[in-house]
């Protein structure tokens, strides 16, 4: 039992932070709620810096690296609230292509322009033109499952080129901007896109499903740090009835309350992603439990920092406000908190009831 | 933080410690519920026969050197023993005052002799302590203590007087680590003192408190210039303060709390869920039973991570605070779905399934307010782990 992160594990993700705290600050969040679609360069700088190629097997030119070492850095990303596709990317679809670029071209080439150049990969769990993707209309590529007749399949369909076999994402407005949802009209899967089926296709997606429930965790944990910092900060500056409204316990509990849930979903994300790097039998369970603790740090987070900063917080002028929408929206994505406690429930009475 | 990688497998030594606990704990525990409530004079003697059931084979205080009693096994080790212990449903430690919350205390501040003296017949059962901290005026503001200790250089000690109150297994003790005031112009943290005190000295009179329950789980105790020997100081004379902020640490972090028992209720939790999954009532909990369960491993979880921490030189400080906070949530949240699941049984009293879930409800309500309330330590977590300011 050694429930810790190496000195060197600690040590990139300081210097994710370092890079993180110039390159994405309230400003350049501000710039990409602005602007959405502007390239701002934080991409290839994560590129460069390997982490967008972390999860890639070194033959394949990646680090070779699992989710344990990943979880921290998607902590510092969550932390500065990065636009950028990180989780979908690396979390979720890079391990896919790594495992398929043996059998299929389009797998391979995808991951060369995924570890060369930065390939922006977006995640859909169904072809259905009305549901909502994230990172749709930045994305390079599209990961998408469809269940026809009964049998899964996973398509690799590419967001530029001519022909049906291509993913066109038409806009969805949505309160973050920078979240980039998009909707695809039509369904381009077909037998050129497909990747893989059957039983293989249920083991890869029900793997990428669970490393998203981690990864999606581990970025709440971030932004429920960061949204707990500025609120700390604006208490401590804040003064009613001639004091600091963070000396007043009223205020104190509020914080004190989300910080207590942000300290325990901490270990339930980070186990998971170990369970998962080791195909731990609990893995899911695990995955569920983290993606509901961390989504409901996230929220308590929000909905008391919201609070405690009144009626400022409420407004587009206050940096909390590009945090808080971002947390809402995760702590529903890849599951919400109810849907994650019903796995759970599930799993716990097939052992135990 | 070292270079090994994460591994959350235990060793091969250490599963075989598992299981050698294992075989011990199925041979000799006694059948879940049969021993009366340790609340009661019956009870209490009960409870102190399998202290030295353990004690005999040296399972009472594994982690202890071997010459007080002890297996002198780790951190990790004492957390194995104890899944074993809550999964085995053994019977609740009525020595766990001493062990748990005095113990730490003395390996830290007693000297060679108090430990020699103090440590075995704990180890044993055979003095069974309660704590002496509260008073009527000092309960979340514990620095207002008002019971003194004059000093009686003729004697060589100290008188008490004073009054105690809320002392945990005080009715049926013989023994009482208690703070006093020994510097009588010293204000607050300043000039008190930590003793050891026997119960059968004169000049002490208990008198027992019926609790929620109708049981006398605390005593109050007054002392009338009770008569303590230097030799029962725990720590420096005006130095108490900081002592017992040793024991309070032990009381709130790792030392007091493994986390089996909420796993171990929560897992009961689920199979109470899983009888009942047909029923609309049930459906409609299965949210609360999740979370429940949830939160005891979340709590377990923290406590590895934690664990590694100290085993590498780090040390537990306002976490502390949090820890505590939440096993008491999670205590209350396993115990009150379970007694939602139960409905109209849940009343019931005396013999009944619904029984043993509304004892641990009743005695889930007390975690939230002993060892510092929760508010307290929710003022520990904000001033000292978020940095807001005390005033």
């Amino acid at each position: 039992m050694h429930f810790a992160f190496t000195e060197q594990q600690l040590e990139f993700q300081s210097a994710l932070r370092s890079v993180l705290e110039n390159e994405c600050t309230p400003d350049h969040l501000r710039a990409a709620f602005a602007d959405p679609s502007a390239d701002a360069g934080r991409w290839t700088t994560l590129d460069e810096m390997g982490v967008v190629s972390l999860t890639v097997p070194e033959e394949n030119g990646g680090l070779g690296l699992g989710l344990v070492d990943l979880v921290l850095l998607l902590e510092e990303a969550g932390r500065a609230a990065l636009p950028e596709p990180l989780v979908e990317t690396t979390a979720m679809a890079a391990p896919v292509l790594a495992a398929l670029a043996g059998r299929h071209d389009r797998c391979q080439r995808a991951l060369e322009a995924l570890v060369g150049g930065g390939l922006k990969m977006a995640v859909s769990q169904s072809a259905d033109p009305l549901v909502p993707v994230a990172g749709a209309l930045g994305a390079d590529a599209v990961l998408m499952t469809v269940v026809r007749d009964g049998i899964r399949e996973i398509h690799l369909v590419p967001t530029n080129g001519d022909g049906p076999e291509v993913a066109r994402p038409e806009p969805v407005s949505t309160l973050d901007p920078t979240r980039l949802v998009g909707r695809f009209t039509s369904d381009p899967t077909g037998s050129a896109t497909s990747i893989a089926t059957g039983d293989e296709a249920e083991r890869l997606w029900g793997d990428l499903e669970q490393r998203a429930f981690v990864a999606t965790g581990a970025f709440l944990l971030g932004l429920a740090e960061r949204m707990i910092t500025i609120t700390v900060d604006y208490a401590k500056d804040r003064k009613q009835f001639g004091q600091p409204i963070g000396s007043f316990q009223a205020v104190k509990h509020l914080l004190a309350g989300a910080q207590v849930k942000l300290e325990f979903a901490r270990p339930c994300v980070y186990a998971a992603a170990w369970m998962i790097d080791q195909g731990d039998p609990s893995a899911a369970r695990n995955a569920s439990t983290a993606k509901a603790y961390a989504s409901e740090a996230a929220t308590e987070a929000a909905r008391v920092c919201l609070q405690a900063h009144g009626a400022i917080g409420y407004t587009w002028e206050c940096d909390l406000q590009l945090y808080l929408k971002r947390s809402w929206a995760l702590a529903e994505a890849w599951g919400s908190a109810d849907d994650h406690r019903q796995l759970v429930l599930d799993s716990l009475v097939d052992e135990f009831g | 933080m070292t270079e090994k990688s994460m591994d959350l497998h235990f060793t091969a030594d250490q599963e075989a410690f598992r299981l050698e606990a294992r075989h011990w704990l199925t041979a000799h525990v006694p059948p879940a519920g049969s021993l009366p409530s340790l609340d009661t004079a019956e009870g209490f003697e009960a409870h102190r026969a399998w202290e030295q059931t353990m004690f005999a084979d040296s399972w009472s205080v594994v982690a202890w050197p071997r010459e007080f009693g002890g297996r002198d096994v780790g951190l990790l080790e004492w957390l194995i023993f104890e899944e074993e212990y809550w999964r085995a449903q053994a019977p609740l430690r009525v020595s766990q005052n001493g062990i748990f919350l005095l113990a730490p205390t003395l390996f830290e501040f007693g000297t060679p002799d108090q430990q020699a003296r103090f440590l075995p017949p704990m180890a044993s059962g055979a003095e069974i302590w309660c704590q002496g901290w509260s008073e009527p005026d000092a309960g979340s503001d514990l620095a207002g203590i008002r019971s003194r200790a004059r000093r009686s250089d003729s004697e060589g000690g100290w008188l008490l007087s004073g009054q105690k109150t809320w002392a945990s297994r005080g009715a049926f003790a013989e023994w009482c680590f208690g703070l006093f005031r020994t510097d009588p112009e010293a204000e607050r943290h300043r000039g008190l003192t930590y003793f050891l005190i026997d119960l059968a000295t004169p000049g002490v009179t208990v008198r027992p408190i019926p609790q929620i329950d109708g049981e006398t789980g605390f005593a109050e105790i007054f002392f009338e210039d009770v008569f303590v020997p230097d030799a029962h100081v725990l720590g420096d004379v005006g130095q108490g303060w900081n002592v017992a902020m040793a024991t309070a640490g032990s009381e709130r972090g790792l030392s007091l709390r493994s986390p089996a028992r909420y796993t171990e209720a929560a897992r009961r939790l689920v199979a109470l869920y899983a009888s009942r999954a047909g029923d609309a009532k049930a459906r409609r909990l299965s949210g609360d039973v999740a979370q429940a369960w949830m939160d005891a491993e979340a709590y377990r979880l923290n406590t590895f991570f934690t664990a590694t921490r100290v085993l590498n030189g780090g040390s537990v400080g306002p976490e502390a605070s949090a820890n505590k906070i939440h096993w008491s949530e999670t205590d209350l949240a396993i115990h009150r779905t379970a007694l939602a699941l139960l409905g109209p049984d849940a009343e019931r009293h005396g013999g009944h399934e619904g029984n043993a879930w509304l004892d641990g409800y009743l005695f889930a309500l007390a975690g939230p307010i002993y060892a510092g309330t929760n508010e307290i330590q929710r003022n520990v977590v904000a001033e000292r782990m978020l940095g807001l300011p005390r005033k």
